[in-house]
């Protein structure tokens, strides 16, 4: 266990040394050194009372709120539009293009459409990060419900499995690998568009406190709010990890015998 | 118990690719029989018992379970599929596989689990409910399949080549599962399958398929002397004149009969 994580970790710290060394060495205020950024990001958000500063509580907080609420909306209304298209006859083929279409746009070009539809604030980020993040949901929610195996769909008709059960314990997992499979592209997906989101049209939130500190020509600050990002991106893509093992445990199993 | 009637069927009837599976067959199946059809490949075996089970409607002709016209799937029917690792969902245990089907009964959690349990032991897999179905062999997938279809407890059950998938000792112990199992249970089974052998060894009667569009062209009963054994009965004279006849009735040739 220890032994495992040394060895995944090790590179971690000669990175960060050679870095300082970099650092010192050239001594370039547009390249400050990690004790420099760590000792920043200590005074200013981790010196509260109870840890946390006002500056980051104020900001920490409306990101990750707006990243995750708006992950779960567009989860919710991606899988079960993209269910219900899949198993409605042809329908999946008229709505394809379109889906596709959609996809085909860069998200970050709905910024400024969304920018001047609604004021400034948290509808912006949102309408954002739904709008970019659903895409890849919709399609393989769409794919994976449309394509479950014909045998499956029959035997559960020979033994009778009422319309709900087919829905939940049929096609909804027999569809999980590939909604996973879009899950996963929306996590990121939803982060980077907070970022652009919030460094445009927002006033709090982590790209606000960059976009602040570009303002400011403050090194240190932009540098902080690169690693709370990458920290947090982290942490999302762990959690997201951690569920999909658990959700297609039999997926990976089923496979690895077939 | 099953009464088919002129059924006919065509696929994809006024295009090019138009396909007579069935044509004007004619079968009765009276209650506790345990019937094997045989035929050669592609002769429309799978159409057959597709239609029994309410999968496909046929162009043509009636079917009736129990005197019901077939128009859905029928409640008091159960079908094991050949391809078990397709029929079977991956993604619940074994003994969740089983119960599913019981909600239609109207058991409860504890009585579906109950009658589950039963099930899976009735088939030898007493300890396998934990499971999921990528964790066993072929041969005890396919006896979670037929714990299924025993738990629902159907009166007509149809296999589809049941055995076609797994190796030949597996393939035995499955023939003397469906054997013992149906002693047990009051049931009509119906057996499709492209194996003389075991369409005599199994059944009390074979009714042999033609060429597609499929109609009967033989019907047989066979009466060797029960328990069957792999072996015994394999060698019983009346095994040997029985699969020559089921063999070149689907072979539809004129092959040399024996000169008595």
């Amino acid at each position: 266990m220890i032994g495992t994580l040394v060895r995944r970790l090790w590179l971690i710290p000669v990175v960060l040394v050679g870095w300082e060394l970099l650092a010192r060495s050239v001594a370039n205020p547009f390249l400050p050194p990690p004790t420099l950024i760590a000792s920043w990001m200590g005074e200013r958000w981790f010196s509260g009372p109870l840890l946390l500063t006002d500056e980051a509580v104020d900001n920490f907080v409306p990101s990750i709120v707006r990243v995750i609420g708006s992950w779960a909306a567009a989860v919710l209304v991606g899988v079960t539009l993209g269910v219900a298209i899949g198993r409605i006859g042809r329908l999946a083929d008229y709505v394809d293009p379109l889906v596709e279409f959609g996809r085909a746009v860069p998200p970050p070009a709905m910024l400024p459409v969304f920018l001047v539809l609604f004021a400034m604030g948290t509808q912006v980020q949102v309408a954002t990060i739904v709008f970019g993040i659903i895409w890849p949901i919709l399609l393989n929610s769409i794919d994976g419900a449309r394509n479950v195996d014909r045998m499956q769909m029959e035997t559960a008709t020979v033994f009778g499995v009422p319309a709900h059960l087919r829905l939940f314990r049929i096609i909804l997992p027999a569809a999980s690998p590939k909604i996973f499979a879009g899950l996963r592209l929306s996590v990121s997906l939803a982060l980077i568009l907070m970022v652009i989101s919030e460094l445009k049209g927002s006033t709090d939130g982590i790209g606000y406190l960059l976009s602040v500190a570009s303002n400011n020509a403050d090194m240190p600050g932009i540098w902080a709010g690169v690693v709370v990002l990458g920290v947090l991106g982290f942490v999302l893509n762990s959690l997201f990890l951690m569920i999909e093992r658990r959700m297609l445990g039999w997926h990976r199993g089923a496979r690895r015998t077939a | 118990m099953l009464e088919i009637e002129d059924l006919t069927h065509v696929y994809g009837p006024g295009t090019p690719n138009e396909h007579h599976a069935i044509d004007g067959l004619k079968l009765s199946v009276a209650a506790g029989e345990l019937l094997c059809i045989v035929g050669p490949s592609g002769c429309g075996k799978s159409t057959l018992l597709r239609s029994i089970a309410g999968l496909i409607k046929p162009t043509g002709g009636e079917i009736r379970v129990g005197g019901e016209l077939v128009r859905q799937t029928p409640d008091n029917l159960a079908v094991v599929f050949q391809d078990y690792s397709r029929s079977l969902f991956p993604w619940m245990s074994v003994a969740d596989n089983v119960a599913l089907p019981l909600r239609r009964r109207g058991m409860d959690k504890q009585r579906r689990r109950e009658a589950a349990q039963e099930a899976l032991e009735s088939v030898g897999l007493a300890e396998a409910g934990r499971k999921y179905p990528f964790q066993l062999s072929g041969g005890m997938q396919q006896r979670v399949a037929i714990a299924r279809a025993l738990a629902y407890r159907p009166s007509l059950m149809l296999m589809d080549e049941p055995f076609g998938s797994v190796d030949a000792q597996t393939r035995e112990d499955l023939e003397d599962l469906v054997l013992k199992v149906r002693g047990h249970h009051q049931m009509t089974i119906v057996l499709i399958t492209h194996d003389i052998d075991e369409s005599v060894y199994v059944g009390d009667r074979v009714v042999v398929l033609s060429k597609a569009p499929a109609h009967v062209v033989g019907d047989l009963r066979v009466d060797l002397p029960a328990p069957r054994d792999q072996i015994t009965t394999r060698e019983h004279p009346d095994f040997v004149r029985l699969r020559g006849e089921v063999g070149r009735l689907v072979r539809g040739v004129d092959a040399p009969a024996p000169t008595a």
